[in-house]
C-alpha cells in the first residue's frame, strides 16, 4: 500500500501555486495537481476566464509533468456562475462593493475544490497562498499572515472555519516572494509572475461596470447625489459605479472636495461630503467567521483591516450575536465600505472576519 | 498501482510482431521509394509487398489502396475527393451523412458546406445510433440532377460501438448514384472487412486502431469515382495522395491488419464474452444506468455507458486515479466538457448526456481487470454523483 500522504495541489501555472507543488513532491506526499475551469463571460465565444485561459492550463499541465504529477482540470464553470458571479452582481446591486474572492475561497476552492479532492482520496488540499496555519495549545488550528508581509493573503482565507483548516495546507507561507521565485529556479519552473491572479477573473476585460449594466441593469439607474442634510448636488450615473472615498469623476462643482460617503440604495442616492466627514469610527459586520469556531465571550482588542489592502488600525471588537459584530476604531478609519471585509488580528493571528454592513 | 488499460477504441499497444516487421524498414530500407536507384526500388517494393497484402486482405485491387497518415486523413481525402471533383466539372455536390460520425467527418462536412458549397443532409439514426436504409432512402430523394452525391456511412461508431448496415446501405445509394464511403476505423480489426460484400466505393482504416504504428492508415478508392484529391503535390500514389511514403508506417499497417484478420474468431469470441460480462455486471450493480449502442449489434470489445447525473470529466479523474483508463465522449482535457453530442443524436437528455463512459477491451484484456472495475465502479459511480449533484443543481 502506498503510505504517503496524498495531498491535492490547486495549480493555476502561475509561480507560487506551482512552488507549492514543488515543495509537496520535496516533502514526500504522493500530489495531484488539479485546476479549477471557472466561468468566464465570452467562455461561450470560445473565450477564457482571464485566470484560467488556455495559456495557463498548458503551463500547469506542463509544471504538473514535470513534477511527475497527475493534473486535471475542474469543470467549476456552473457552480461558480451561480454562487460567486452572482453574488457579486447581488452585492452590487444591494448598494455594497463585495470581495468575491472571498466567496470564491468558501464556496469553490475550499469546499468544491476540497471535495474533488477527498473524492480522489486526498487528505489534504493545498494551494499558493501567503499565509499559514499552526497548532494553538488547546489543539485548535490558527490560522497566521504569511511570513511575506506585503503578500500576505489571509485575508482572503478569514472565511475559513477549523474543519476546513485542518484539511489544507499552505506550502509558500513560510516563505517570501523572493525565496519562492528561488525555490521556483532551483526546480526549474517558470519564475515569471505571468499569471498573478486577477481579482475579478469572471470579466472578459476588466471592466466591472461594463459587466453590472449588462447582467444588472436594474441596479445601475441614475439618481441624486445628495449631501447627508439631504441637499441635490447633481445626479449620479448608477450607483455601482462609485465606491465610498471617490473624489474624482461625481460631476459636480463645490467650494471644497466632495467625496463619496454613502451609497444608499433605499433611495438610489450617492451621499457626499467633506473630508472631514470620511473618517468613521466604528462599523458593524454581519456574517462573522470565528477562525477558533466560537464567538468571544467579551470584547477583544484586535487589529482590523476593512479592505484587502487596507493598514490594519486598532480596534475593540464587540461580538453581538453570533452572526454579527461591532467594531469600534481607536481613531477615524477612512473608507469604511459595505461588501468588503473587516478581518481581526492579534499579531500574525487572523481571528476571523465578517462582511461590513455599515 | 496495476493499471488497466480499457481504452482501445482511443489506440491500441504495437503489436511486437508489428514492430519487428517495421524495423528493417526504420533502417536500411531508408530510400525514398519514388527514386530511381536501388535504394528507391528497395523501398518501392517493400511498400508494393505490403500495398498487395492489404488489397488482398480487404479483396480489393492493389491500386485502390492509398496509404495515408492515418483515419483522419483518409475520411478528409474521401469527402473532399469527390467534392473538389464536382466543383471542377461544375457540377451540384450533395454529402449525406449522419449525426454519429466521427469529428473527421462532421467536422470536413460542415467545412465543404461553407467552403464549396456542398448541400449538407444529415440522415436521423435511432436509440442505438444505427441508420436505417429507410432513412436514407429519404434522403436520397431529389438529387440535383448531374450532380454528384456522396454517402458517408460510419461502419461502427467510436462513441457506443453501434454497428451500421453498410451493404445494405451502400447498394440502396448506388440505386440512386451515389458514391459511398464507410469510415471503418473502429471496425478494421474486428471483421473480415470485404470490400466488395460491403460495396462501398471508399473506406478508411487507420493502424494503431488494431496494434499497428500511429501516424498511418490507408483509404480504398475504387476505380471509377470521381476524385480530385485535396491532398496535391507529386505523382505520389498516382496523384491521389502527395508526399514521401512512410515505409515503416505502411509496413506495419500491412503487418496489423494481418495479424487482426489471422486472429479475429478468437479475439472477437473472447472479447464479446468479456465485453457481456462487464455489461452485465456494471447494469446489474450501478442505480440509474443505461447501456448506450445496439446490446448485440455492436464492437467486440466496446462497452459503452450513460450514467445519470455524473459529470464525466470528474468520472474519469477518479477512475485514473483507481488506475483505470477509460474515455467518454464528452470529457475534455482542459475542463470545458458539453454534452456528448452522439448521446444527443441518440435521445438521451440533459442529464444523461454528460454522462457516457466508455470501456473498450483489447488483445491483452483479462477477466480478473474487469471483474475489478466491476466491483470497484459502483462506489466511484456513487463518489462522482454526490460531486456531480452539486454542479448540475
Amino acid at each position: 500500500m502506498n503510505q504517503k500522504p496524498r495531498v491535492v495541489v490547486a495549480m493555476s501555472g502561475g509561480v507560487d501555486s506551482s512552488v507549492a507543488a514543488a515543495l509537496l513532491v520535496e516533502q514526500g506526499h504522493d500530489v495531484i495537481g488539479m485546476m479549477l475551469r471557472l466561468w468566464s463571460e465570452d467562455c461561450g465565444a470560445g473565450g477564457s476566464n482571464r485566470c484560467c485561459t488556455p495559456d495557463q492550463m498548458a503551463d500547469a499541465r506542463r509544471i504538473a509533468d514535470q513534477l511527475g504529477i497527475p493534473f486535471y482540470v475542474i469543470d467549476t464553470q456552473a457552480v461558480f456562475r451561480n454562487t460567486v458571479v452572482q453574488y457579486f452582481i447581488d452585492r452590487y446591486a444591494a448598494g455594497q462593493t463585495p470581495n468575491p474572492c472571498l466567496e470564491c475561497n468558501r464556496l469553490i476552492r475550499f469546499e468544491w475544490l476540497l471535495d474533488h479532492a477527498r473524492a480522489v482520496g486526498a487528505d489534504c488540499l493545498a494551494t499558493g497562498h501567503y499565509a499559514r496555519t499552526a497548532p494553538a495549545p488547546d489543539g485548535s488550528i490558527r490560522l497566521l499572515k504569511g511570513r511575506d508581509p506585503r503578500k500576505d493573503q489571509s485575508y482572503v482565507l478569514s472565511v475559513l472555519t477549523q474543519d476546513k483548516l485542518r484539511q489544507v495546507l499552505f506550502p509558500v507561507g513560510d516563505y517570501v516572494k523572493a525565496e519562492v521565485r528561488a525555490i521556483a529556479a532551483r526546480h526549474g519552473l517558470p519564475v515569471a509572475s505571468k499569471h498573478d491572479s486577477q481579482d475579478l477573473c469572471f470579466l472578459a476585460d476588466g471592466d466591472y461596470r461594463r459587466f453590472l449594466a449588462e447582467h444588472a441593469p436594474d441596479a445601475v439607474r441614475p439618481g441624486p447625489i445628495l449631501t447627508r442634510d439631504g441637499r441635490e448636488l447633481g445626479q449620479h450615473t448608477g450607483l455601482p459605479f462609485y465606491t465610498i472615498g471617490q473624489r474624482k469623476g461625481l460631476g459636480i462643482s463645490a467650494p471644497e472636495p466632495l467625496y463619496v460617503l454613502a451609497i444608499d440604495p433605499a433611495r438610489n442616492a450617492l451621499i457626499v461630503g467633506t473630508r472631514a466627514e470620511l473618517g468613521r469610527s466604528a462599523l458593524i459586520a454581519g456574517h462573522v467567521n470565528w477562525i477558533a469556531g466560537s464567538v468571544p465571550p467579551e470584547p477583544l482588542r484586535a487589529d482590523v483591516k476593512i479592505r484587502y489592502t487596507a493598514r490594519p488600525a486598532p480596534a475593540a471588537v464587540h461580538p453581538l450575536d453570533g452572526q454579527r459584530v461591532q467594531v469600534v476604531f481607536d481613531a477615524p478609519v477612512r473608507d469604511i465600505t459595505p461588501g468588503q471585509a473587516a478581518v481581526f488580528y492579534e499579531g500574525d493571528t487572523c481571528l476571523g472576519g465578517g462582511i461590513i454592513a455599515l | 498501482m496495476t493499471r488497466i488499460y480499457l481504452d482501445h477504441s482511443a489506440t491500441t499497444p504495437l503489436d511486437p510482431r508489428v514492430l519487428e516487421a517495421m524495423l528493417p524498414a526504420l533502417g536500411d530500407l531508408y530510400g525514398n521509394s519514388m527514386s530511381v536507384h536501388s535504394f528507391g526500388r528497395d523501398a518501392e517494393r517493400t511498400i508494393e509487398q505490403a500495398r498487395d497484402t492489404i488489397a488482398r486482405l480487404l479483396n480489393c485491387r492493389p491500386h485502390e489502396v492509398i496509404f495515408t497518415s492515418g483515419g483522419t486523413e483518409s475520411d478528409n481525402l474521401a469527402l473532399r475527393g469527390p467534392a473538389q471533383s464536382a466543383r471542377t466539372d461544375g457540377r451540384p455536390f450533395t454529402l449525406i451523412t449522419t449525426p454519429v460520425e466521427h469529428a473527421a467527418i462532421t467536422v470536413t462536412a460542415r467545412q465543404l458546406q461553407q467552403v464549396l458549397g456542398a448541400a449538407l443532409r444529415i440522415v436521423p439514426v435511432d436509440h442505438f445510433g444505427r441508420v436505417s436504409p429507410d432513412a436514407l432512402r429519404a434522403a436520397l430523394q431529389n438529387l440535383p440532377p448531374d450532380g454528384i452525391t456522396l454517402v458517408s456511412l460510419i461502419y461502427a461508431n467510436n462513441e457506443v460501438g453501434t454497428l451500421n448496415p453498410v451493404a445494405e446501405c451502400a447498394a440502396l445509394a448506388h440505386e440512386f448514384g451515389a458514391i459511398v464511403h464507410t469510415d471503418a476505423v473502429q471496425a478494421a480489426g474486428n471483421f473480415a472487412l470485404d470490400i466488395d460484400v460491403l460495396g462501398v466505393d471508399m473506406l478508411s482504416i487507420s493502424s494503431h486502431k488494431l496494434y499497428g504504428p500511429k501516424g498511418t492508415g490507408a483509404l480504398v478508392l475504387r476505380d471509377g469515382v470521381d476524385f480530385l484529391s485535396s491532398h496535391s503535390g507529386a505523382r505520389h500514389e498516382d496523384y491521389r495522395r502527395a508526399g514521401t511514403h512512410n515505409t515503416p508506417g505502411i509496413v506495419g499497417t500491412a503487418k496489423a491488419l494481418e495479424i487482426a484478420r489471422a486472429e479475429l474468431d478468437d479475439t472477437t469470441a473472447r472479447l464479446s464474452a468479456l465485453r457481456d460480462r462487464l455489461i452485465d455486471g456494471v447494469l446489474s450493480r450501478v442505480p440509474d444506468v443505461e447501456l448506450t449502442g445496439h446490446p448485440a449489434d455492436r464492437l467486440a470489445g466496446h462497452a459503452s455507458f450513460a450514467f445519470r447525473s455524473v459529470e464525466s470529466n470528474t468520472l474519469l479523474m477518479i477512475l485514473d486515479q483507481h488506475g483505470i483508463a477509460a474515455s467518454s465522449g464528452s470529457a475534455c482535457k482542459v475542463g470545458n466538457p458539453r454534452p456528448s453530442s452522439i448521446l444527443e443524436a441518440l435521445g438521451y437528455g440533459p442529464d444523461w448526456t454528460r454522462g457516457g463512459l466508455r470501456l473498450t477491451l483489447g488483445r491483452h484484456t483479462t477477466q480478473d481487470e474487469i471483474d475489478t472495475v466491476i466491483d470497484v465502479l459502483p462506489d466511484i459511480i456513487e463518489r462522482t454523483r454526490k460531486l456531480s449533484a452539486i454542479s448540475m443543481s
